[in-house]
């Protein structure tokens, strides 16, 4: 077990694709640390600079307070789970879970039996003499946790392990992972661009955007308080309202309506500024009658959450957007009035969290 | 939702590009890829490239295989080229192989394999399975082999087709030996073309085919406005590749030696004739060197063909 | 209705014209080497074994059988082993140059054939003393198959996910072992397929060994084949059918292999 640290990381690939820029990172002992972020933003890039697959073109990678980025990526005690899983074809189960204690030089005998002990221990047992071929996604998914598991690595790396996985399965295998995880205490590293899987795995999570980190934090601090309107629009199953507005004395004019100024930013705002205003759709109250402070239109989209509605007012021709619980949903066409709450709203100023 | 790509400093670059830039996998390195390929590399060099350009080099020299000139050969310049150009049996050759490659590969092959690989195309079972395996059985047989059993097909006296026809007597390698090499090689060759086009009309989307047959087109119509247009560019890379196998195929000796009197002596036969048998290896590399340069002419129209399909 | 039966009519005979066609000339090997004394007519045998007697005694026979064989199975290894890691490397590996060298492979392989190298090779087979070597012969067949061996490899290298190795990679697998463990049986189907081919294109080759073997005591069961009908007068009906026979054998149970192991899956070119 150990820490993983980058220095400064930058990797530039040949054709001039400035992947990773200077980037720095420290990740615990033990911690599952998930990176998130759009697609070609440089998830992968990152987890593969960190295996030692692609060598870096500035900085440090130190793994256990060992400086690995001159090693090979045998040498630097890292195990990786592949998108596609990389079981070897040609091998069973047994072959494949053992296959990394054959590069160890363990004896035969020994490693069956690990790879047996291992393979039990993630419900593979009936399936040890099957080729990958022979497998459903979500057990070839577990052998290639079993593979990572047999070696014993200092930490493990998994680029989106979940993503071949149906809806379903996903869900269950998110639980069932990050169970596992506990129970090892391996320093874990996880790919992933599904900011929900993010959120509900990580004890601390990076959102990454062209090359370099937007923030650093815990799933809660990411949710509630993204640090820029990146990462706002981008974490959340529905996107979080960001509506460009200004300071009038001590309110806000946003989308022609007053607003009360959020908590967090009373006092760092200067009269007449030019500012967005952020709130998520769950964080609004809606009612069919005027408030104070409220953000009024008329009623332009309604659409099924299951147990909610999100409710998309036209508020002069700004779109904002609120969820309504079950049962109090209007209709199309409606007046509607969306009160912010004010200990969840958040002011940006030039993109950044004010 | 935001799930938009965020574009990295540099355009990105499209997929084929990308794909170029495999980096090294295994670990491999410059040095040691270098030694797993220098081995193959030199081979080739030593025994294709070499040989190409030496041929180039001693089709400007009076080499003979034996005599003075074989010790001390002398450069000539373009005198073995100007004398195939004004040596009319060097005509007759080159005029041979364009019927043996138009009548053989062109025709014979591409028309025998296309009707074939049509009239099984939506077939299975042991009809299919017994034409394909004669007609590829045919393909793979030991060249020696296939050449005596069209001496022994075509022998005036007991061959099997005068006796079939009722003609004993008629000597068809040597009244119409270019007639006996051209069938021949079409029944040879012809597997190859029946493959690819099999292969190309199971592409043909059937769906295309049933509107067509819907819409009340007749057999000749549906190859004309469905199939051609899908397999046209199979037929040119068809072409091409079974143009440059024929033009440089040598079976035609094991079959007639080139005679009678040189009426089947295709280029592929009269170069062994001058080079090897008669000992002028200058003149024969010159002709060789014009062979070359017509198969660099059909390859280099092929894979121009190849990229751009890619 | 009457189109219909037309139609199949039609069809019908011209399957049987074209079965006519591909057959007859066949016909002769299958019969005359059971048959005493065949002449060119093809006759109902009366199967008898005394061909394969004579073809066993025959001072050239059998050893040019095994001499086809010491060729196509040298040359076959070969190609494969230089091809595999000549295509690995390509493959794998941003070597420069690598896409010209590519495209000069296949241009070279397409329009330096035997026909128009003859001349030089004859030429350089006597200078390097490599007339009657058997060694010789098949470096000079390698060096004329490799090519578009590595051609064919490489792209079926090319369609073999690189995740393998670098997950081999990752569990600290060294270059060698990630060759031997994981790339050689992914690509075995592959390496079969270019092994069989150069078998077969050896086998069957007669122009170069004709060219290049003078010796009858190493030449091929190819150069025996036409030695065995051209010269000496009358040929010898009944040994030549026999010997053929023996001769085209392998090469059908090779195809029979290939089409049963693999399905006879269209390679473009693969025989040239
Ligand atoms: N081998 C390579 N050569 C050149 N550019 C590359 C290479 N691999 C990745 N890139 C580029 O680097 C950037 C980051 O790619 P990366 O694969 O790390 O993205 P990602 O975040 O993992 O995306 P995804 O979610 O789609 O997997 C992209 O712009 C990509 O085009
Ligand atoms: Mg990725």
């Amino acid at each position: 077990m150990a820490a993983i640290e980058l220095r400064g990381l930058t990797k530039v690939y040949p054709g001039g694709v400035k992947a990773l820029d200077s980037l720095d990172l420290d990740i615990p002992d033990g911690e599952f640390f998930a990176l998130l972020g759009p697609s070609g933003c440089g998830k992968t890039t990152l987890l593969r600079t960190i295996a030692g697959l692609e060598t870096a073109t500035g900085g440090a990678v130190v793994i256990g307070e060992r400086d690995v980025t001159g090693v090979q990526p045998g040498g630097r005690d890292v195990a990786m789970v592949f998108q596609d899983y990389a079981l070897f074809p040609h091998m069973d189960v047994t072959d494949n879970i053992a296959y990394p204690l054959r590069i160890k030089k363990v004896a035969k005998g020994a490693r069956r039996e690990k790879a047996e002990e291992v393979g039990a221990r993630l419900g593979l047992d009936h399936l040890m003499d099957r080729r990958p071929g022979q497998l459903s996604g979500g057990q070839q998914q577990r052998v290639a946790l079993a593979r990572v598991m047999a070696t014993q690595a200092q930490a493990f790396l998994f680029d989106e392990p979940l993503s071949n996985l149906d809806a379903r399965l996903r869900l269950e295998a998110r639980t069932f992972l990050k169970k596992l995880q506990r129970e090892l205490g391996v320093t874990t590293v996880f790919v992933t661009h599904d900011q929900a899987e993010a959120l509900a795995m990580a004890d601390r999570m990076a959102v990454m955007e062209a090359g370099h980190i937007r923030q650093i934090g815990t799933p809660v601090e990411v949710f509630q308080r993204p640090a820029n309107t990146f990462v706002a629009g981008f974490i959340g199953s529905t996107p979080m309202n960001l509506l460009d507005g200004a300071v009038r004395g001590d309110t806000l004019e946003v989308a022609g309506c007053k607003v009360a100024v959020p908590i967090a930013a009373e006092g760092r705002l200067t009269d007449g500024e030019k500012i967005v205003y952020g709130v998520r759709p769950e964080y609004m109250a809606y009612s069919a009658g005027p408030a104070e402070g409220v953000l009024s239109g008329k009623v332009a989209i309604v659409e099924n959450l299951g147990a909610s509605h999100l409710v998309t007012l036209d508020v002069n021709d700004v779109l904002v957007q609120a969820v309504v619980p079950e049962g109090s949903e209007p209709a199309v066409g409606d007046d509607g009035h969306a009160l912010p709450r004010r200990d969840r709203a958040l002011v940006y100023r030039d993109g950044e969290l004010v | 939702m935001a799930q938009a790509t965020s574009p990295p400093e540099v355009v990105k670059e499209d997929a084929r590009t990308r794909r170029g830039y495999s980096s090294d996998a295994a670990g491999l390195g410059s040095l040691r890829a270098g030694a797993f390929v220098a081995p193959a590399l030199l081979l080739i060099a030593a025994f294709l490239v070499f040989p190409a350009l030496w041929v180039l080099y001693l089709g400007l020299t009076n080499y003979r295989l034996t005599g003075a000139a074989a010790a001390e050969p002398e450069f000539v310049g373009l005198a073995n080229l100007l004398d195939a150009v004004f040596n009319p049996t060097f005509w007759n050759s080159t005029w041979l192989t364009v019927q043996f490659v138009l009548g053989s590969a062109v025709i014979g092959q591409v028309v025998l394999g296309f009707t074939i690989a049509w009239l099984l195309r939506d077939r299975a079972g042991p009809l299919k399975r017994l034409v394909e395996g004669l007609v590829i059985l045919a393909w793979i047989l030991p060249s020696a082999v296939v050449s005596f059993l069209w001496v022994a097909l075509l022998d005036r006296d007991g061959g099997t087709l005068n006796a079939l026809l009722g003609i004993p007597g008629f000597p068809w390698l040597l009244d119409h030996p270019m007639l006996s090499i051209i069938v021949f090689n079409t029944w040879r060759g012809t597997a190859f073309s029946m493959m690819l086009y099999g292969a190309a009309l199971g592409n043909v989307p059937p769906s295309h085919l049933e509107s067509a047959r819907l819409a009340g087109a007749s057999g000749w119509q549906q190859l004309r406005d469905v199939v051609f247009p899908h397999i046209r560019g199979h037929i040119l890379t068809n072409l091409l590749l079974i143009s440059l196998w024929t033009f440089n195929d040598f079976s035609p000796f094991l079959l007639t030696a080139g005679g009678p009197d040189g009426r089947s002596e295709v280029l592929a036969v009269h170069v062994y004739k001058v080079a090897l048998q008669s000992g002028e290896l200058g003149y024969g590399a010159a002709v060789s060197t014009i062979i070359l340069l017509i198969n660099l002419v059909v390859a280099v129209f092929y894979l121009r063909l190849l990229r751009s399909k890619k | 209705m009457t189109r219909f039966v037309l139609g199949r009519i039609g069809f019908c005979t011209l399957i049987a014209v074209l079965l006519a066609f591909f057959t007859i000339p066949l016909l002769w090997l299958v019969t005359a080497p059971f048959t005493s004394d065949p002449s060119y007519e093809v006759k109902v045998p009366d199967f008898t074994w005394d061909n394969f007697q004579a073809v066993v005694e025959h001072p050239y026979a059998l050893p040019s059988l095994y001499n086809s064989l010491v060729l196509s199975v040298g040359t076959a290894v070969l190609v494969v082993l230089l091809a595999a890691l000549a295509a690995y490397a390509l493959s794998r590996v941003r070597l420069p140059g690598r896409d010209a060298l590519l495209y000069a492979l296949l241009l070279l392989s397409s329009i330096i054939t035997g026909t128009a190298a003859m001349v030089p090779l004859f030429q350089l087979a006597v200078e390097l003393n490599l007339i009657d070597s058997h060694l010789g012969l098949i470096l000079i067949l390698t060096g004329g198959l490799l090519p578009a061996a590595i051609f064919m490899l490489k792209d079926f290298m090319d369609s073999t996910p690189k995740s393998y190795e670098e997950s081999a990679r990752v569990f600290g697998a060294s270059p060698l072992q990630i060759v031997r463990h994981v790339v050689v049986p992914l690509v075995r189907p592959g390496l079969a397929t270019i092994g069989v081919w150069a078998l077969a294109n050896v086998w069957g080759n007669f122009l170069m060994p004709y060219l290049l073997l003078s010796d009858v005591e190493k030449q091929p069961a190819a150069v025996i084949t036409y030695t065995l009908y051209t010269e000496g007068g009358q040929a010898n009906l009944s040994m030549l059918s026999t010997f053929g026979l023996l001769y085209s054998i392998p090469v059908v149970l090779m195809y029979l292999f290939v089409s049963k192991k693999y399905g006879f899956r269209f390679h473009g070119g693969i025989k040239r």
